[in-house]
């Protein structure tokens, strides 16, 4: 917008920062658990501008950094199907799954593209009545109405060769689990795209039911900032809520019609999180109305059991339990061009962060 | 991919639109979101719009910067 350079306003930063430094008095820890928010941290260089007492912690919220390596090892095999072409966001390409990445299974001559949206994927299958199109659908809330919508369109279209593999997760039941586990936080950074969609509303139980601060917020620095400040303020006054930042792109209710398209096509369901493991309500399953056009029904596969061992804590990251430098293959064994495991393969994944902002320090 | 931005709708036929994030245009489906009209800002995420921006909630945040600047400054 015209006016997004104000949201990074030197002077703002500089004021919000002063009236965080003075109002958090004691020790607070913070968790962001939107792989966006924590991109847009380091690269604004927010913790520089916070006093040692706040710490930020990166929760599981890197939609490719959740994927299971089970999933990626399905997509591998169906991408050697006869007539088969998988078509997935950019960032899959190199998710180790246990014995290949979907790019090195393109290399091995399996057909597998690279698109940009859900409905990209349904053009493809549209021009090539000839091949099965299986479109990857990973992402949360966000990204899981675009899959429904374009679901409904091939629906209407009757096309037989367009096929989805589902993975897409819902965030606040992952939150929970995390608050189970014993995370220690005095409260949340909410995704503020997911509730874009979901509304701020979709986060209540945690004041309610936790106790803890909440406030849903956007992606500029003054943006991160302000969200803090809100924060330190709760903690300090011992009043729990979610309060919204961003109101220039969140409501209490969120996006209705997206609401609609997602509960047409799916149901709660319970799906498999890299590192948090299978969470109850924590997915989202293909209704019957629609099974056809689900991939998992209409293809089987054999998969190799499932690997995990190769010294990658992900999953411990993606808990906030610890942080990427803890890991010990960080920035040798693995780096964006070898990555060994899916937090150092997004931009939006801590590693990668980390290794981007950091690693020469 | 999970990237959400504010894009400028430049070009809208039914349910498509071309957006423009920062010169770069993009396509849209516009089947999540009311009334939009050429000009209008979207959040572009994965090849939809998910939401309208509101202007002026855009800059009621910012006044509000600016007021706890100016109450500083004083
Ligand atoms: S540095 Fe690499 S191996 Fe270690 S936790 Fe991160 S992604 Fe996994």
């Amino acid at each position: 917008m015209k006016y997004v350079d104000e949201f990074r306003n030197k002077r703002h930063i500089a004021r919000l920062a002063a009236l965080i430094a003075k109002e958090a008095t004691s020790d607070y820890t913070f968790m962001e658990v939107c792989g966006g928010h924590t991109a847009s941290i380091h690269r604004f260089g927010i913790p520089s501008l916070l006093p040692p007492q706040i710490r930020l912690i990166s929760g599981p919220g890197c939609p490719v950094c959740v994927t299971a390596a089970r999933y990626i090892d399905t997509l591998v095999a169906l991408a050697s199907g006869e007539g088969i072409t998988i078509a997935l966001f950019g960032d899959l390409m190199r998710v180790p799954g246990t014995h290949q990445t979907p790019g090195e299974a393109k290399a091995d001559g399996g057909d597998v593209r690279v698109v940009l949206s859900a409905y990209e994927a349904l053009e493809l299958a549209r021009s090539n009545p000839g091949r099965k199109i299986i479109f990857s659908a990973i992402g949360f809330e966000t990204t899981a109405p675009g899959t429904a919508v374009t679901m409904i369109q091939a629906d209407r279209e009757g096309l037989a060769n367009f096929f989805v593999l589902n993975a897409h997760k819902v965030m606040p039941p992952a939150m929970e689990t995390i608050l189970k586990d014993g995370a220690q936080i005095d409260g949340f950074i909410c995704p503020g795209h997911v509730a874009v969609i979901t509304g701020s509303s979709a986060f209540e139980f945690i004041p309610q039911r936790y106790g803890l601060a909440c406030v849903v917020t956007g992606f500029e620095p003054t943006d991160i900032l302000s969200a803090v400040l809100m924060l330190v303020r709760q903690v300090n006054s011992h009043k729990p809520s979610v309060e919204i930042q961003y109101r220039r792109a969140v409501s209490v209710e969120g996006n209705v019609r997206a609401q609609g398209y997602l509960s047409e096509v799916f149901e709660p369901g319970e799906v498999e999180w890299r590192g948090l493991g299978v969470i109850p309500s924590g997915g989202m399953q293909i209704r019957d109305r629609y099974r056809r056009l689900d991939a998992a029904s209409a293809f089987s596969v054999e998969i190799p059991e499932t690997i995990h061992a190769n010294g990658c804590i992900c999953g411990d990251i993606l808990r906030g339990v610890r942080r990427p430098p803890d890991c010990d293959l960080f920035a040798s064994a693995c780096t964006p061009d070898h990555p060994e495991g899916a937090c150092m393969v997004s931009d939006e994944g801590s590693c990668n962060t980390w290794y981007k902002y950091h690693s020469h320090e | 991919m999970c990237l959400s931005l504010p894009a400028r709708v430049i070009a809208i036929e039914g349910d498509m639109a071309e957006v423009s994030v920062g010169g770069a245009v993009f396509r849209a489906g516009l089947q999540m979101v009311d009334d939009v009209a050429v000009g209008d800002y979207v959040l572009l995420h994965a090849g939809f719009a998910i939401e309208k921006l509101k202007e002026e909630d855009a800059l009621e945040t910012l006044r509000l910067l600016k007021e706890m600047d100016d109450s500083l400054s004083e």
